[in-house]
């Protein structure tokens, strides 16, 4: 394990080459180091996201969490921006995808980056790894609990998301999926189909769906939370990103 | 999960968050993820002044079965007033 680690906010360019902020937290010792892009969910760049970037630094990964919120404001806390967020329409695909290419970008970039980079996303954030799986180029994507991967949201709510699965096609490296089996978001079916699908492409995929668990079950700080699942899950994600980040 | 159900509307009034009172002008209500409450959703209201930025909010995060509660004592509190006349 890394216990002498370097955690901080850095800028990286965005979508449209806007400056935006980002939780970086890296070892101290010269390298090289795989990458990892951890993307917050929609509560917002959050301290819980931040520990877990430094959970993967702990680890021997260079982790980074671009704030996908910094347009609403970049010095406001990350509850008001999530308020914003909520009030103005989330974050749309487009501009996702530039500010997590750029996260990636800065991450390659780092002289002690051995130039692999994974993806992991938690909840909304799970969607968001398995479009950056299928549209950015990365070597590993984790997808916890995802919701509209495959399925519409309500269609009376002006959402920026779509499903994603479509998008499948164009995935470039293996997933690494964990489901609660008590989640209604996504259902079992909707994993299965998801499963089906990238079986059907030839993907690369592992799935995994936890019993006595729901959605956010890797939430420590929720009701949610399921230490057996959370810990066999982090089980599975550091054998996942060693098998194919080192 | 995250539902993202979310629903606006304009109002009237004013609100008190830790900078004193201040009108607001428009309320976002959801159901979704809270920040604070120990529940994994919770009817999440804001009250806003978007004039004066993000951080001009006031929040409440709200059980289901308490906000039903809530709301039907507004109503009935409202209602008294109407009848009242």
């Amino acid at each position: 394990m890394y216990e002498g680690m370097l955690a901080e906010t850095v800028t990286v360019s965005g979508h449209g080459d806007d400056q935006i902020g980002a939780y970086l937290a890296r070892p101290l010792g010269p390298g090289p180091y795989p990458g990892v892009l951890v993307i917050h969910h929609a509560p917002g760049w959050d301290e819980g996201t931040k520990e877990i970037a430094r959970r993967f630094a702990y680890h021997g990964y260079l982790a980074i969490s671009p704030n996908l919120y910094h347009r609403f404001g970049p010095d406001l806390a990350p509850d008001d921006a999530a308020a914003a967020a909520r009030a103005g329409g989330w974050v749309g695909t487009e501009q996702f995808l530039g500010d997590a290419g750029g996260a990636i970008s800065h991450l390659r970039g780092l002289p002690i980056s051995n130039g692999k980079v994974g993806v992991i996303g938690y909840c909304s954030g799970g969607r968001q790894a398995f479009l950056t799986a299928c549209e950015l180029p990365v070597d590993a994507a984790v997808d916890c609990y995802g919701a509209f991967v495959a399925s519409n949201p309500p269609s009376e709510l002006p959402y920026p998301m779509h499903p994603v699965l479509d998008r499948a096609v164009s995935m470039s490296c293996p997933l690494l999926g964990l489901f609660g089996v008590e989640d209604k978001n996504p259902s079992q079916e909707e994993v299965a189909q998801i499963d089906a699908e990238l079986s059907r492409l030839g993907k690369a995929h592992e799935f995994k769906s936890f019993e006595n668990a729901g959605h956010s079950f890797f939430a420590v700080d929720r009701p949610a939370y399921r230490v057996e699942a959370a810990a066999e899950g982090w089980r599975l994600i550091f054998d996942f990103f060693s098998r194919h980040l080192a | 999960m995250c539902t993202y159900i979310v629903e606006r509307t304009s109002v009237t009034g004013s609100a008190k968050g830790p900078h004193g009172w201040m009108p607001i002008t428009s309320a976002v209500a959801a159901v979704d993820h809270p920040t604070h409450a120990t529940l994994d959703h919770a009817l999440i209201v804001d009250f806003l002044n978007p004039s004066s930025g993000p951080a001009a909010r006031v929040a409440v995060e709200l059980s289901v079965t308490s906000a039903r509660e809530l709301i039907a004592c507004m109503q009935s509190a409202l209602a008294a007033f109407e009848e009242a006349g």
